[in-house]
């Protein structure tokens, strides 16, 4: 099927959109292997990795109002997190657990995305017991605007709210339930799956025995959807419907954006015990950010020097984060004890 | 402040207390299994979805991680969650998204997200519900810091503890005595008032010895120390811990001081109970004011409470039985 270009949202979007979206995604990619790095030097206990999951991320980062609209984020969610705000200094903080580091003040591993300020909600590590909590929030939304708490069109407010997770965690109950409640109350709500072929060793058909993710979405009484995740103007097109159709009240979507993640799952996994290396390769030639450079400068959006530029701005800023968050302080011991009951309001 | 009262039973004064806070605050409601148009199993919600309407009174897919997953993520954006669980048997698939998530999302976001909701649960024995519909859990949630514990014992109680726990910023877990649903009588404050999560309750003054207990074993230590009273010249002291998370040790070790003599009564298994931590807590706090061993009445050791009446009879602490624990401590 092909599609004009002129019925994709995308098509809408201005060259200075198209080149932060590039930007998001390169910041993001560097940021991701300076972790890396430092994990190998030993200076930091761990990092799960989005290497190749930038396209499905940004695209999906910027279909929504970006800071209003809920995200429950899961553990690969770097770069939809650095494209909601999240900069490299916060995350890299967050790899040492320096004190007052962004999403937990050092008590949480590091990507484990939170920032009340732009409704980024903290997650835990047992995957997709976010999912429901989405749907809770989508409720909430729902909730506030039926019963006239809110306008449903005003958007300086929350109007739907997004999760993401990868194709293995689908296989967990409370994914089902979080699906079950969004499609019964049809709420305003998104679950944006990050298929990258493996839970971890586990292949994809080991995990479920239908070819997609997005199959399952007639079970919800929800739509459906498969996009190239590492085509991030394809995901932004597919994403921007389903904001739509959350917005205009007309229930929630599942997406499912097929991509690779081209690096181990984490700093503590080795892949070359359970896929090959050809196929790391092979998988390597559809890179996200390379596939959306070539686009640009196929457009003549992105000139050389100017992807020069861009290359030369990213290594200095995850440069300086580096060094800026190695010299912050340890939390004061104090903090081990801070923060486990939210206190009483005055009344 | 002159205040009407009215005589109720405990599942009176909870429904009102939810029925009382859903007017005060447009951003509280409920959900669970039945809760809508049947009113609930045990009735706690009836006539509310007709007051309320059924956007706020909202029948739950019969899953019951997802009742609580819902009402968090409701509570993260600042709407007021009731969940009813709607025996506390059924809490377990619930487990993780309670201790896991609820429990330390204001600790694992640096105080930044906190989960202001309430989680009900008709909890313990005696009605003729086997192993699955008369359990008592409190031990399990009780270990959790960033949750609190609240158990009623008093229609008073019921109301004021609930709505305080409506307005708590924290996941407050609030357990019911079902047995004690309709047995339990009491004057309740018509209109607002509130009893603090956190202090517990002497329930009978007394001199001899002190009964620590929560719910329905509250109730029946009060029965026991009364019928010593009479019988025995036995004047026992019964402290009703109303809220177990977070303990309050001063009114625990008040007591013994007081009295030199300690029984903690409660209906679950007795190895690793709520009580062992009371016991604990005297042990390391209060040893110089015991006259005697601290001791702990509790159910058997065993995976649950049978279906069989006279097996589940024999499993659940009586008034009579805890009369004669009292008995055989003060006779220490």
């Amino acid at each position: 099927m092909t599609t004009k270009a002129v019925e994709r949202p995308s098509a809408q979007l201005s060259q200075e959109t198209l080149l932060e979206m590039f930007w998001m995604m390169l910041l993001a990619r560097r940021t991701d292997e300076r972790a890396w790095v430092l994990h190998r030097q030993g200076k930091i206990a761990f990092h799960a990795s989005g290497i190749g999951h930038e396209g499905a991320q940004v695209g999906a980062a910027f279909a929504i109002n970006r800071g209003i609209d809920y995200v429950y984020p899961y553990y690969r969610d770097l770069a939809l997190s650095i494209s909601l705000g999240v900069t490299p200094l916060d995350y890299l903080m967050s790899t040492f657990g320096k004190k007052g580091e962004y999403s937990s003040g050092g008590k949480q591993m590091p990507c484990h995305y939170s920032v009340k300020a732009s409704n980024i909600v903290s997650g835990s590590s047992v995957v997709a017991t976010q999912v429901p909590q989405a749907a809770g929030t989508a409720f909430a939304i729902k909730y506030r605007q039926e019963t006239g708490l809110v306008d449903r069109t005003d958007d300086t407010q929350p109007r739907l709210a997004l999760t993401c997770l990868g194709e293995g965690s689908t296989s967990q109950g409370e994914w089902h339930e979080g699906m079950n409640w969004a499609g019964v109350h049809q709420l305003p709500f998104i679950c944006l799956v990050q298929n990258n072929l493996y839970a971890i060793s586990v292949p994809v058909d080991q995990q479920m025995a239908v070819p997609n993710v997005a199959d399952r979405a007639s079970a919800y009484g929800m739509k459906g959807v498969m996009v190239d995740g590492n085509d991030m103007l394809a995901v932004y097109d597919v994403m921007k419907a389903a904001v739509e159709r959350a917005y205009n009240g007309d229930g929630p979507t599942l997406v499912e954006a097929k991509t690779y993640r081209t690096v181990p799952h984490s700093s503590d996994d080795d892949d070359r015990s359970y896929r090959s290396r050809e196929e790391v390769e092979e998988w390597k030639l559809k890179d996200p950010i390379t596939r959306f450079q070539q686009y640009l400068t196929d457009e003549g959006i992105l000139t050389p020097d100017a992807l020069d530029d861009y290359q030369r701005r990213a290594k200095a800023e995850v440069d300086a984060a580096t060094q800026a968050a190695e010299a912050a302080p340890w939390p004061d011991i104090e903090e081990l004890y801070t923060g486990v009951y939210a206190p009483l309001e005055e009344a | 402040m002159a205040t009407n009262v009215t005589n109720m039973t405990l599942i009176d004064a909870v429904r009102a207390a939810m029925d009382e806070e859903m007017e005060r605050d447009p951003r509280v409601f409920i959900t669970g299994e039945d809760v809508g148009v049947r009113g609930g199993v045990f009735r706690a919600t009836q006539g509310l979805i007709e007051k309320h309407g059924e956007k706020r009174v909202v029948d739950s897919p019969l899953a019951e991680a997802s009742i609580i997953a819902i009402g968090i993520g409701a509570a993260l954006a600042d709407l007021r969650p009731i969940c009813e669980i709607q025996f506390a048997d059924f809490i377990h698939p619930a487990f993780n998204q309670i201790v896991n998530e609820a429990a330390k999302m204001y600790y694992r976001s640096n105080g930044a997200w906190s989960v202001p909701m309430v989680i009900r649960a008709p909890y313990g024995g005696g009605i003729g519900g086997g192993l699955y519909h008369s359990q008592s859990i409190e031990a399990f949630f009780a270990h959790v810091p960033g949750l609190k514990v609240v158990v009623p014992s008093t229609p008073y109680d019921a109301k004021g503890l609930l709505k305080s726990a409506v307005r708590d910023p924290n996941p407050v877990l609030y357990l019911e005595p079902k047995k004690g649903y309709r047995a339990i009588k009491g004057d309740v404050p018509d209109g607002d008032y509130t009893v603090p999560i956190g202090p517990a309750r002497v329930a009978r003054e007394g001199r001899d010895v002190s009964v620590f207990a929560y719910g329905m074993m509250a109730y029946y230590a009060v029965q026991a120390a009364d019928a010593l009273a009479e019988s025995d010249d036995i004047n026992a002291e019964v402290i009703d811990l109303r809220t177990l998370l977070p303990v309050d040790k001063a009114a625990i070790l008040n007591s013994v001081k007081k009295t030199g003599k300690a029984l903690v009564v409660y209906e679950d298994n007795l190895t690793m109970g709520y009580g062992a931590e009371v016991a604990a807590i005297i042990a390391d706090e209060g040893f110089e004011y015991l006259d005697g061993p601290v001791k702990r009445l509790g159910g058997p050791d065993v995976p649950a409470m049978p279906y069989s009446h006279p097996l589940e009879s024999a499993f659940m602490p009586t008034p009579e039985t805890i009369a004669a624990a009292i008995r055989d401590v003060v006779a220490y």
